[in-house]
């Protein structure tokens, strides 16, 4: 345990909390976004934000791929499952995710197969044990998971096996991203840059946010030493006027991702015109479809797909709470009618969702609690 | 689906030189390491796997954190882990 508790050292944090604090200027607020899902529950269960100066809010952005699926893309893959010999396939967390007619489970108990997997590549052997099924895999993910339908398709298509195709609802974190900067409703200071999509495709894609836009950004690792030090040199860049992408997760993040996974994406996938995210609308370039010359493994092409439009319930804030205009508590029907038991909006459902990592850890308010951090801090 | 889990690398398959062997908190599967041709992990080193597929090589000590911070989360985790013993990658 040595090695974890150099990233916990209680003793450290409190030390990059001072420093943090040194560097706020008086009367100044500081809005700081993480981009990531898995660093808002770090975030959450460490209870970070007790750590910060009051001045110092953080923000939690769109990255949790389960949460940007907007619910008439829900409905559309229940349709494809609905339809003859088809055996769908899914990452366990988008199962409970709701659409206009229910979840991939309440689907499954009126008829569809939609199966659960592991990997595109168990949808794969799937689809090669069942040559009289067609087998569709739904993938969804940003650039962490893309790679891996990428090269799911390559395989197939080596292998010879023509049952198998995706739907594909891969999103680009870029485009999200600029679309937040352009938006009217936030003003951001920083952005805590995300650690896994990052591997795959490094650090040069955000520097159009610290060029452009004169906001800093730093790719950070999971680890609560990790977000605090990543805090402490984005407030760092703002005290001595720079805006700059910096890497505090060098020993994963190579400063230019991960080419051979670049390249399986660019072989297969293409950027749409737009696409619809949840809570965020249409944002143009902003996903990934087949490109044509894999056209037989494109569901789209190869299926009917009625292209369901659904506006998400009233009483949800789901599309607040992914542009960080409101925090979870501040949504109406948070912790009450919305639990991750019986989720309303996406936020809710997936564990990297801030409102489920918000409920999971007792957040209810910004208010302190002390025995967060003796708990969740080893002391060395 | 969207955690990194790390694993060992226990062995390449003969004759499938990008699937491997690993070793994730005592569960064996078989994962692909295709992404990491520019580079190939060797036996005894550590990878970052997401959904079937390795990422990126991690040294131990980041392994024993992402591990520490997976078992942190819980039910997800334990989900991903469930996933990955279903999982039969060839």
């Amino acid at each position: 345990m040595r090695f974890v508790d150099e990233f916990r050292d209680a003793d450290k944090a409190h030390a990059l909390a001072a420093r943090i604090a040194a560097l706020c200027e008086p009367g100044r607020q500081y809005k700081l976004m993480e981009v990531c899902g898995g660093h808002t529950h770090t975030i959450y269960k460490h209870g970070l934000e007790d750590y910060l100066p009051e001045s110092v809010t953080l923000v939690h952005g769109p990255g949790c791929p389960v949460c940007v699926i907007p619910m008439g893309r829900v409905d559309d893959a229940i349709h494809l499952a609905s339809q003859p010999d088809v055996i769908m396939t899914s990452f366990g967390d988008m199962m409970r995710v709701p659409g206009s007619n229910g979840a991939f489970f309440d689907a499954n108990a009126r008829g569809t197969n939609i199966k659960m997997v592991y990997s595109p590549l168990d949808s794969l052997k799937i689809a090669k044990a069942n040559p009289d099924k067609r087998v569709v895999f739904m993938a969804i993910g940003f650039e962490t998971t893309a790679p891996s339908t990428a090269m799911t398709v390559l395989r197939a298509r080596a292998q010879g096996v023509q049952n198998f195709s995706v739907f594909c609802n891969h999103v680009t974190i870029i485009p999200a991203i600029k679309a937040i900067l352009d938006s009217p409703d936030l003003r951001l200071d920083g952005f805590i840059g995300p650690g896994h999509v990052s591997t795959v495709i490094g650090c040069r894609p955000y520097e159009f946010i610290a060029k452009s836009y004169g906001k800093p950004v730093v790719t950070a690792g999971f680890e609560p030493l990790d977000i605090l030090q990543s805090i402490y040199m984005l407030m760092l860049q703002l005290r001595e006027g720079r805006s700059e992408v910096e890497n505090q997760y060098s020993r994963v993040v190579p400063w230019d991702g991960n080419p051979v996974a670049l390249k399986a994406i660019g072989e297969t996938m293409e950027l749409r015109p737009y696409f619809e995210w949840r809570g965020l609308g249409f944002i143009s370039h902003s996903a990934l479809k087949m490109r044509e010359a894999y056209a037989d493994f494109d569901a789209e092409l190869l299926f009917e797909v009625p292209g369901v439009r659904v506006a998400d319930p009233k009483a949800c804030q789901c599309g607040e709470v992914l542009k960080g205009v409101l925090k979870p508590w501040e949504c109406k029907v948070f912790g009450t009618a919305c639990t991750p038991e019986t989720p309303i909006g996406t936020c809710m459902v997936s564990p990297e969702g801030a409102c489920a990592a918000y409920y999971n850890y007792g957040r209810m308010t910004r208010q302190r609690v002390p025995e967060a951090i003796s708990i969740e801090l080893s002391r060395p | 689906m969207c955690l990194g889990i790390p694993g060992e690398v226990i062995e390449f398959l003969p004759e499938q030189p990008d699937l491997a062997r690993v070793d994730v908190s005592g569960v064996r599967r078989v994962i692909n390491v295709g992404l990491l041709s520019d580079e190939p992990p060797e036996p005894g080193e550590w990878v970052l796997i997401h959904v079937g597929f390795a990422l990126s090589k991690i040294d131990e000590a980041e392994a024993a954190a992402a591990l520490e911070f997976l078992e942190g989360i819980g039910q997800a985790y334990e989900d991903e882990l469930a996933a990955l013993r279903d999982s039969k990658i060839e």
